[in-house]
C-alpha cells in the first residue's frame, strides 16, 4: 500500500498533487462561501472543452524536441484569418464553421512550415526564439488587420472607418455552433456542451492515432533521442517540420473552437500571450519538456481552467478580495519555471 | 641528465586497483628521480589511466574503494582527494583533450584561476576576487614558461587562433608555469601533432628534465619513447611487464612484451576459411569524426567473413564503420557487391541491408526513455516498414504493438535479456542487457552485412560470452558478415577471421587472426616501418 | 637557441570570408542605419526634436542596459530578469515616496533600500538559472513573469496592510495596495537638474535649443568606468573564462556556480538603479505596469547596438540605445504619412521591438552552428 502510493506520487510529481488536492478544497469550499456546485463544474468543463485544442497543440513540437511552442500564436493568427474570413462571407452555422477551419488549416500548414525552417536552424534555442517570433507576428498581423480589405459592417471600424475593430462578435455566425450541438441542460445551472467535447474527443483521438503511425512513431523517437533517430536513417529536420506544422493547425483550429465558445474573435494583441496557458496546462497535467501525452493534455487542462474558475468565486467570496489574477499568474508561471528546472522526467 | 638522486622523488610500491571485484591493476612498483622521464606503455585495458587517476588524485578512485599500496612523493606518503590536492602537491598532468579558453590568449590560459592581482580598497568589501589582474606579472611569467619549454610564441596570441601544436604546448606551460611543479604526467602528447612538431616538443620536452622536472610519458609511438626516455614501464593487464632501459631494447621487444600471452609455438598465421567473393570494398575512406580521425583507409571484406578493425584509442577504428553508415562525415568510395554506395546519408546504408551497432551504446544506440520492444523494433520498422499494418490502401501505417511485443519477448529469451518484460524502459537495464537490445535491433533488420563497434564494452564476463557466441551463431546460420571494431585485441582474435589494425587515422596492416599477437601489437605502435615480412596480407603461407 | 617553428600560424581564412564574417556580425545595426535613414524625413520632425529627444532618452535608459552586460560576459546570455531589478527599484521609490523624501537624498535612500531586495532576487534569480544550464533565456523570461506575481501580490495586497505605508495619496481607498499611478513629483528630475546644461545653437531663422541633464550622464560615465574596470578583476576574468568554457573554468579550479549567481545579482542591483533612474525622469510611476516592458525594451535595444547573446560591449550599448528610440520616436508618424495610420507606425514599432529580437536570437543560435564548423575545420586543417 504504502509501496503503490510512493510509486503514484513519483509518477504524479508533488506540483501536480498538491494543485489537484487544492482544486478538491475548492470544490468541497464552495457551498460554505455561497458558491454553487454545479454552475462552478459546468463553467470549469466549458472552459476545458474551449481550451482543450490549445493545449493539445503542445503535444508534436514536445514529442519532437522542439520544446513548448511559445510560438502558438503563429496558429492562432491562421484560425483568426479563417474566422474573419469566414463571416466575411457571411458563412453561418456548422457549415460557416466549417468553412472558416477550410480557410485556417492551409494557411496554418504554410506559416508552420516557415516556422519549422528557422526552428530548425537554431536547435537548442527553440523555446526563446518561439517566444520572439510568434510576438513579432502578433504585431505584424496588427499591421495588416489595418490594412486588409475586409467590408462587412460587423468587423470594421464605424463611421467609415478603416481595419477592423479589435473584438468581434460570432453572433448570428456559429457562436455556440459546436456547444450547443447536443447539449445537455441539468436544472438552471449545470450546462453541458457535449458537441465541443465531442469535437475535443475527436481531435484527440487523432493526434493520438497519428502517434500510433510510423511517422508519428520516428517523431517521438527524434524528440527522445535525436542522434538515434539519425542513425536509424529518419530525416530529423523532416520529422521537426511535420511536428512544427501539426502544431500549427491544431493551433488555428483550437482557437476557432474558442471563439465559438467565447463567442467573440480577438484581434490584435489579443493573441500575444494566448502561449503561456497552454503551456502552463500542459506542463501542470505531468508533461516534460520533451514528452507529453495525451492524459497530460486532459488532466492538465482540467486542472488548470478548475483552478482559473474557482479561484476567483471561492478565495475571493473567502477573504472578499480579488486576487484571482495574482494567483493565476504565480501558478502558470511557476509550473513553467519548475519544468525548466527539473532535472529528471516525470514518467508518465 | 640528473644524476641519480639519493631519494627517488616518486616511488610507487605495489599499488594496486579493484574495481567491484574486477582487478585492473596489482603489484606495480617503480620509481623515479627528479630530472629523469619515464615512458609508460601498455595496450588499452593494461591499467595506464587507473594508475594515473590514482597518482593524480581523481575522486573516481576513492569513491570506487580507494587503492591498495602506497605512493610517495618526496618521501611523504599521498593521500590526495581531489585533483588539485595533486596540484598543490607538484604533481601537473596534462591531457589528452585541451581545456584552454579560446577566446583568453596564451598568457590567459598559462595563468587560469592563478593570476597574480594587486589589492585595491574594494577589496575590504567585496573580497580577494575585485583584486585587479597585474597584466605585467602575467606577462612575464608567461613568457618565462614559454622559453622554460624552448618554443616561441606571441603570447597574447588567442587560443582560437593558434595552431594544434601551439595549443599543445600553450597546456604545458600552463603546467610548468606552478612554481612547485615537480612531476609533470602527459598523456599521448603527440597524438595530434605532426612528425616535425613531435619533434619539436621531445626536444622541449628534454631541457624542460634538465631543469629538474621529472616527467611520467604515456605513448603508443614506441620510437619516440625510446627517443626521449630514460627508462621504460611496460604494463600489461595490470601488471608491470617489465622495466627497461631504452638502450637495451627495440620496437620488436617492447611490442611483444605489450601484448604477448604465452607465446605458442604453431605460428600458423594464416586463414583457414575458404575465399569467397567480395562483399565490401572500401577505397580511400576518409572520416571526420571527432577523436577518431579517419585519415585514409582501404580494405576488403569477403562475403559470410568475420573482419576484425583494432587499434588503440583515438586512432581511428571507431570512425570506419561510423563513416561507412553516414554518421559522420565521409568520402572516399565505398562498393557493397561491387556498386558504389553513398555514403553521408544513414538511410541510404540502411536501405542497402547493412546495419551498425554503435559503440555509443547511450547516445546514439539506445532511446532510454522508450521500452525495449519500441528500441528492438525501430530501425527495422523505419527502414523496412516491418511491424506496420497498413490501413486504407496503404495511406496510413499502422503500428502493431502486438507484434513488436512479440519479438521482443522472443529476443529477451533468446539472449537472456534480464528485465522485468518488454515494455520496461531501457534506461533500467544494465550495460550488459542494454547492449543485448542494441544487437537484437540490428538483428531484426536481418542485415547481410553488420557492423559492430565495441560488442563488450563495459558488460559483465556472462554477457561478454553471450554477445560474441550469437555474433558467431549469426554469421554460421545466416551468413551474415560482419566486421567487429573492438579495442580489445584478444577478443577479435578469439572471433575474427582477419583483422585490420588502424593507426594514426590509417591501416597499418591486415593479418589473419591466429598471428601471434606480438604482430598486431607491432602494428598497433605507430612505427612507420614496413611490416615484418613472413605473412602477406590476405593470409597465405608464413 | 630554439629553432624556429615551422608551424607558425598560417592565416586559416581568406580577406572574403573575414569580410563576410564582419557582415554577418553587424548585420543588425546595419540593418537598423537603413530603416532610420529611410524613416526620418518621412517622420518630419525636425532636427532639434530629433537631438533633444535622443538626448533625453539616453540618459533616460542607457543605465539599465548597461546592467544586461554582466551577465552577458559570464556567459548567461541576455538577462531578462533584470526587470526583477526594477521592480526592486520601484519598491524603493513606493517607500521613499511614503516617507516624502525628496529630491536627491530621495533618489540616495530609494537605491539603498532596493539594493537589499534586488540582492535578494538576483541570488533567486542566479541559483534558478543554474539549474536550467542551457536553458538560461527562456527561464529567466519566465521568472520575470513569476516574480511579477509575487511583487503585485506584496504591493497590491500586503502593503498598507502588513507592511506599512501609510500615504493616503499612495494607498487606495479599501485601505489596502498601491493605486496604479504614483506621482514621483519630489523626485522628478531630481538627478537630471542637478547638473544641467542648455545650449543654444539656434540662428534667426532655425530653432535650435538643447538641454543636456550632464549629472545623469556623468552617472552613466562613471558606471562606463566600472565596467572596463571590472573587467580586469579576477572576478571579472573569472566571469570570462566562465563565459567561454564552464568546463574547463570548472577544472582549473574556478568556482562557476557561485561566480554566475553574483553576476546576476550584480546585474540585478544595477538594473533596480537604472530603474530609478529611469523613473525620476519620466516622473511618474505606472506601479503595476512601468516595468513591464523594462526588460523587452532594454534587451531589443542592445540587439540593436550590434550585441549578441553571447559577446556585448559598452558601444553596442549607446548606439542601441540611440538606434532603438530613433526609431521608436519616429514611426508612428512615419506610418502616418505612409499608409495614412498612426496607429500603424506604433504597431510598426512593436514588431520592430520584437522583431529584433527575435532575428538576433536566430542569427546567435545560426552563427553558434557555424561556428562550431569553422572551429573544427581550423583543427583539421586542409585535409
Amino acid at each position: 500500500m504504502k509501496d503503490a502510493l510512493s510509486k503514484f506520487i513519483e509518477n504524479a510529481g508533488w506540483p501536480r498533487i498538491i494543485i489537484g488536492l487544492f482544486l478538491l478544497f475548492l470544490f468541497a469550499a464552495a457551498p460554505f462561501v455561497g458558491v454553487r456546485v454545479d454552475t462552478s463544474l459546468s463553467d470549469t468543463l466549458v472552459r476545458v472543452g474551449m481550451n482543450g485544442i490549445l493545449v493539445l497543440a503542445m503535444v508534436p513540437m514536445v514529442q519532437s524536441g522542439c520544446g513548448l511552442n511559445f510560438g502558438l500564436p503563429l496558429g492562432i493568427i491562421a484560425g483568426l484569418l479563417g474566422a474573419t474570413t469566414s463571416i466575411e462571407f457571411k458563412a453561418q452555422g456548422l457549415a460557416g464553421f466549417g468553412f472558416a477551419m477550410l480557410i485556417a488549416v492551409p494557411i496554418a500548414a504554410v506559416l508552420g512550415f516557415i516556422y519549422a525552417q528557422i526552428l530548425n536552424r537554431v536547435k537548442g534555442e527553440e523555446m526563446m526564439i518561439a517566444t520572439y517570433v510568434g510576438f513579432s507576428s502578433v504585431a505584424l498581423m496588427c499591421m495588416a488587420w489595418l490594412l486588409l480589405p475586409f467590408k462587412s459592417p460587423v468587423m470594421i471600424w464605424g463611421y467609415g472607418g478603416s481595419g477592423l475593430r479589435t473584438t468581434i462578435s460570432t453572433e448570428g455566425f456559429w457562436r455556440h455552433v459546436l456547444s450547443d450541438f447536443a447539449s445537455v441542460r441539468i436544472g438552471e445551472f449545470f450546462y453541458l456542451p457535449t458537441g465541443m467535447f465531442i469535437f475535443f474527443a475527436i481531435m484527440i483521438f487523432l493526434v493520438w492515432a497519428f502517434f500510433r503511425t510510423k511517422t508519428g512513431t520516428a517523431i517521438t523517437a527524434v524528440g527522445s533521442n535525436p542522434e538515434f533517430a539519425r542513425a536509424s536513417g529518419i530525416n530529423v529536420d523532416r520529422m521537426r517540420t511535420v511536428s512544427v506544422m501539426l502544431s500549427t493547425v491544431l493551433g488555428a483550429i483550437g482557437i476557432l473552437v474558442y471563439q465559438q465558445s467565447f463567442g467573440f474573435i480577438q484581434l490584435y494583441m489579443g493573441p500575444l500571450f494566448m502561449a503561456f496557458p497552454a503551456v502552463a496546462a500542459i506542463l501542470l497535467g505531468g508533461a516534460s519538456v520533451n514528452k507529453a501525452t495525451m492524459v497530460n493534455v486532459v488532466v492538465g487542462t482540467f486542472l488548470f481552467q478548475g483552478i482559473l474558475t474557482m479561484t476567483p468565486s471561492v478565495v475571493n467570496s473567502l477573504i472578499q478580495t480579488d486576487m484571482s489574477e495574482v494567483i493565476r499568474i504565480i501558478v502558470s508561471n511557476g509550473m513553467i519555471l519548475y519544468a525548466l528546472t527539473r532535472k529528471t522526467q516525470v514518467k508518465r | 641528465m640528473y644524476m641519480a638522486n639519493k631519494e627517488p622523488l616518486l616511488k610507487v610500491e605495489a599499488v594496486g586497483k579493484e574495481y567491484f571485484g574486477n582487478r585492473v591493476l596489482e603489484g606495480v612498483t617503480f620509481s623515479l628521480n627528479p630530472g629523469e622521464i619515464l615512458g609508460l606503455v601498455g595496450e588499452n585495458g593494461a591499467g595506464k589511466s587507473t594508475l594515473m587517476n590514482i597518482l593524480f588524485g581523481m575522486p573516481v578512485i576513492a569513491q570506487t574503494g580507494g587503492y591498495e599500496g602506497s605512493v610517495t612523493l618526496d618521501g611523504k606518503t599521498i593521500q590526495f582527494a581531489t585533483p588539485f590536492d595533486a596540484i598543490d602537491a607538484g604533481i601537473g598532468m596534462v591531457h589528452q583533450e585541451f581545456s584552454l579558453l579560446p577566446g583568453f590568449s596564451a598568457t590567459e590560459n598559462i595563468l587560469l584561476n592563478r593570476e597574480p592581482t594587486k589589492y585595491n580598497f574594494l577589496v575590504e568589501v567585496f573580497g580577494d576576487r575585485i583584486k585587479t589582474l597585474d597584466r605585467n606579472e602575467m606577462r612575464r611569467r608567461a613568457d618565462d614558461a614559454i622559453s622554460k619549454l624552448g618554443f616561441s610564441i606571441d603570447p597574447s596570441t588567442l587560443a582560437s587562433e593558434m595552431p594544434v601544436g601551439h595549443k599543445q604546448f600553450t597546456e604545458i606551460a600552463r603546467e610548468i608555469d606552478r612554481s612547485n611543479t615537480k612531476l609533470l604526467v602527459l598523456d599521448e602528447p603527440t597524438a595530434v601533432l605532426t612528425e616535425s612538431e613531435a619533434e619539436i616538443l621531445i626536444s622541449a620536452l628534454r631541457g624542460l628534465a634538465a631543469k629538474g622536472i621529472a616527467m611520467i610519458f604515456i605513448s603508443h609511438r614506441l620510437q619516440e619513447v625510446i627517443d626521449l626516455c630514460d627508462k621504460i614501464v611496460v604494463l600489461r593487464d595490470g601488471h608491470v611487464v617489465k622495466e627497461l632501459a631504452p638502450k637495451e631494447t627495440d620496437l620488436f621487444k617492447i611490442a611483444s612484451l605489450m601484448v604477448g600471452r604465452n607465446v605458442e609455438g604453431d605460428n600458423a598465421c594464416r586463414t583457414e576459411r575458404e575465399e569467397t567473393p567480395v562483399i565490401l570494398e572500401v577505397e580511400k575512406l576518409w572520416v571526420d569524426m571527432p577523436g577518431e580521425t579517419v585519415r585514409e583507409v582501404s580494405f576488403e571484406v569477403q562475403e559470410g567473413e568475420i573482419f576484425g578493425i583494432g587499434g588503440l584509442a583515438g586512432q581511428g577504428k571507431l570512425g570506419v564503420a561510423n563513416g561507412i553508415m553516414g554518421l559522420f562525415p565521409a568520402g572516399g568510395a565505398v562498393r557493397l557487391n561491387g556498386e558504389k554506395i553513398r555514403l553521408n546519408d544513414p538511410a541510404y546504408s540502411l536501405s542497402c541491408d547493412m546495419a551498425f551497432v554503435s559503440e555509443d551504446r547511450r547516445g546514439v544506440g539506445l532511446l532510454l526513455d522508450e521500452p525495449i520492444d519500441w528500441n528492438i523494433a525501430f530501425t527495422a520498422m523505419q527502414v523496412q516498414d516491418k511491424f506496420l499494418r497498413k490501413l486504407f490502401g496503404g495511406l496510413v501505417k499502422w503500428r502493431d504493438d502486438a507484434l513488436m511485443r512479440a519479438k521482443a519477448e522472443e529476443y529477451i529469451s533468446s539472449l537472456e535479456i534480464r528485465c522485468t518484460g518488454p515494455k520496461q524502459r531501457a534506461v533500467e537495464l544494465s550495460g550488459g542487457n542494454q547492449q543485448k537490445i542494441c544487437l537484437a535491433k540490428a538483428f531484426v533488420v536481418q542485415p547481410k552485412l553488420l557492423f559492430v563497434s565495441e560488442p563488450t564494452r563495459g558488460i559483465d564476463v556472462g554477457a561478454k560470452k553471450l554477445v560474441l557466441n550469437t555474433l558467431q551463431r549469426v554469421n554460421r546460420e545466416f551468413g551474415t558478415t560482419i566486421v567487429i571494431t573492438s579495442s580489445e585485441l584478444e577478443e577479435l582474435r578469439s572471433v575474427c577471421d582477419r583483422i585490420a589494425i588502424v593507426d594514426s587515422g590509417r591501416i597499418s596492416g591486415i593479418l589473419p587472426a591466429n598471428c601471434a599477437a606480438e604482430r598486431f601489437g607491432l602494428l598497433m605502435m605507430g612505427t612507420s616501418e614496413p611490416i615484418v615480412a613472413g605473412s602477406d596480407i590476405t593470409g597465405g603461407n608464413a | 637557441m630554439s629553432r624556429t617553428n615551422d608551424v607558425a600560424a598560417k592565416p586559416l581564412f581568406s580577406k572574403m570570408e573575414n569580410f563576410k564574417h564582419f557582415l554577418i556580425s553587424n548585420s543588425v545595426p546595419i540593418i537598423f542605419l537603413g530603416l532610420s535613414a529611410f524613416a526620418i524625413p518621412l517622420s518630419g520632425f525636425s532636427a532639434e526634436y530629433l537631438v533633444q529627444e535622443m538626448i533625453t532618452r539616453l540618459a533616460r535608459n542607457s543605465f539599465l542596459v548597461l546592467s544586461l552586460l554582466v551577465p552577458i560576459l559570464a556567459g548567461m546570455g541576455l538577462n531578462f530578469g533584470m526587470v526583477l531589478g526594477a521592480m526592486a527599484g520601484q519598491i524603493g521609490l513606493i517607500f521613499v515616496t511614503d516617507w516624502a523624501v525628496v529630491g536627491i537624498p530621495g533618489l540616495i535612500l530609494a537605491s539603498i533600500i532596493s539594493m537589499p531586495i534586488a540582492a535578494f532576487l538576483g541570488y533567486i534569480c542566479g541559483n534558478v538559472l543554474n539549474r536550467a544550464k542551457g536553458r538560461e533565456m527562456v527561464t529567466s523570461y519566465i521568472l520575470g513573469f513569476f516574480i511579477n506575481g509575487i511583487y503585485q501580490f506584496v504591493v497590491l495586497y500586503m502593503m498598507g496592510w502588513i507592511l506599512p505605508i501609510t500615504s493616503p495619496t499612495l494607498v487606495l481607498s479599501r485601505g489596502y495596495g498601491i493605486r496604479n499611478a504614483i506621482n514621483l513629483t519630489g523626485m522628478r528630475h531630481a538627478l537630471d537638474n542637478a547638473i544641467s546644461l542648455s545650449i543654444d545653437l539656434g540662428s534667426e531663422t532655425t530653432r535650435f535649443a538643447i538641454s543636456i541633464p550632464v549629472s545623469t550622464f556623468l552617472l552613466i560615465a562613471g558606471f562606463c568606468v566600472f565596467i572596463v574596470w571590472f573587467r580586469r578583476t579576477k572576478l571579472g576574468q573569472d566571469m570570462r573564462a566562465i563565459g567561454q568554457d564552464m568546463a574547463a573554468a570548472d577544472s582549473a579550479g574556478i568556482a562557476v556556480e557561485r561566480t554566475r549567481v553574483i553576476a546576476i545579482v550584480i546585474s540585478t542591483v544595477l538594473a533596480a538603479f537604472g530603474q530609478i533612474i529611469f523613473l525620476q525622469n519620466i516622473g511618474t510611476m505606472n506601479t503595476y505596469n512601468s516595468h513591464d516592458q523594462t526588460g523587452m525594451f532594454s534587451i531589443a535595444a542592445l540587439l540593436i547596438g550590434g550585441a549578441t547573446v553571447s559577446k556585448a560591449s559598452i558601444g553596442n550599448v549607446f548606439v542601441g540605445v540611440a538606434l532603438f528610440h530613433l526609431m521608436f520616436v519616429v514611426s508612428p508618424m512615419a506610418g502616418k504619412e505612409l499608409i495614412g495610420q498612426a496607429q500603424l507606425g506604433e504597431y510598426f514599432r512593436v514588431f520592430v521591438s520584437y522583431g529584433i529580437i527575435a532575428v538576433a536570437l536566430v542569427l546567435h543560435a545560426w552563427k553558434r552552428q557555424q561556428e562550431r564548423e569553422r572551429s573544427r575545420r581550423g583543427l583539421r586543417g586542409e585535409a
